[in-house]
């Protein structure tokens, strides 16, 4: 049996996708987002990108899901109860999905001798790094500094994108307050609320 | 110990954005809708990271390229996570329900 945290991390991730769209109370499709994404970020970790899984652990168990469970909470939804499911969308929604993954698989089983990971040459690349870099210590040692690189790689090569997000991250601020502002002139004379 | 081959990632990554497509066609309630949204943008991080790995450099690391656009895609994925919530928050101030079915305002 090869490597069986990845089918398990695969399961994880699956099941817990599944559960999002089966599950009827929001509050749980939420957690069993996250249960999905600790999944992923577990088969992250297996490709050797702890950094990406780390970052995927803090967004979106620790930022995202926190978001959605507030605002589950703050509208107080009610269950879906009440609204009786439409035939034509759950057919929809099962046919389009499995046609889609009948052609992946069609495409991807033509290919009988699919590569494995190739091995990393940690010593070899340490090369490339000046002496008394923590990345050409840390290569040498065998274990690969995966922050150091991406981040030496985003401050150089992505630098210009990296700006742009920071620009993006403030106008989504700025947009989230303007939206939830409640606006500041009522139509129809009725008092505004505080908030 | 061997390991999987990218036929597998590509295979789990497929299966995942379907079942994120599949939970976008079905629910009604527009806050799943949204975190099926996530569960797509998640598959396709899961490909690029698998890329990543399997092609490795001639120096012999993996290429970051593809785990520099996986960081961009997480960064954008929770902005648009925030101005979406906020979307849905004023959507609902506006007609007590979060239900596609009753938001029928743009209906023509």
């Amino acid at each position: 049996m090869p490597s069986p945290f990845f089918y398990i991390f695969a399961a994880m991730m699956l099941s817990g996708g599944l559960m999002v769209i089966f599950m009827r109370n929001p509050v749980s499709s939420a957690l069993s987002m996250v249960l999905s994404f600790l999944g992923l970020a577990g088969i992250f970790i297996g490709l050797n990108a702890y950094f990406v899984g780390i970052l995927q652990i803090l967004v979106y168990a620790g930022a995202i899901m926190v978001l959605f469970i507030f605002i589950i909470m703050l509208l107080d939804v009610k269950d879906e109860e009440s609204h009786p499911r439409k035939g034509l969308a759950i057919t929809a929604g099962v046919l389009i999905p499995v046609a889609l993954i009948i052609q992946l698989a069609g495409v991807i089983l033509t290919d009988d001798k699919s590569p494995s990971a190739p091995p990393l040459t940690l010593e070899a690349a340490a090369a490339d790094y000046k002496q008394e870099s923590v990345i050409h210590k840390k290569l040498s040692n065998g274990s690969l500094p995966d922050v150091h690189l991406i981040g030496r790689k985003l401050f150089t090569e992505y630098n210009f994108p990296l700006q742009v997000i920071a620009v993006l991250l403030l106008v989504a601020t700025v947009g989230c307050v303007a939206l939830s502002k409640k606006s500041s002139a009522p139509k129809d004379g009725a008092k505004p609320d505080k908030g | 110990m061997p390991t999987p081959s990218i036929n597998e990632y590509l295979i789990i990554s497929g299966l995942l954005f379907a079942i994120g497509l599949g939970g976008v066609i079905i629910r009604r309630n527009i806050i799943v809708i949204f975190m099926c949204l996530e569960l797509m943008l998640a598959a396709a991080s899961l490909t690029l990271v698998a890329f990543s790995r399997f092609n490795v450099t001639d120096k012999g690391l993996p290429d970051y390229d593809g785990q520099m656009l996986v960081f961009f895609i997480i960064t954008v994925a929770a902005a648009e996570v925030a101005v979406g919530l906020a979307i849905i928050v004023s959507l609902y101030r506006a007609r007590q329900s979060i239900h596609t079915d009753e938001l029928t305002s743009l209906r023509g």
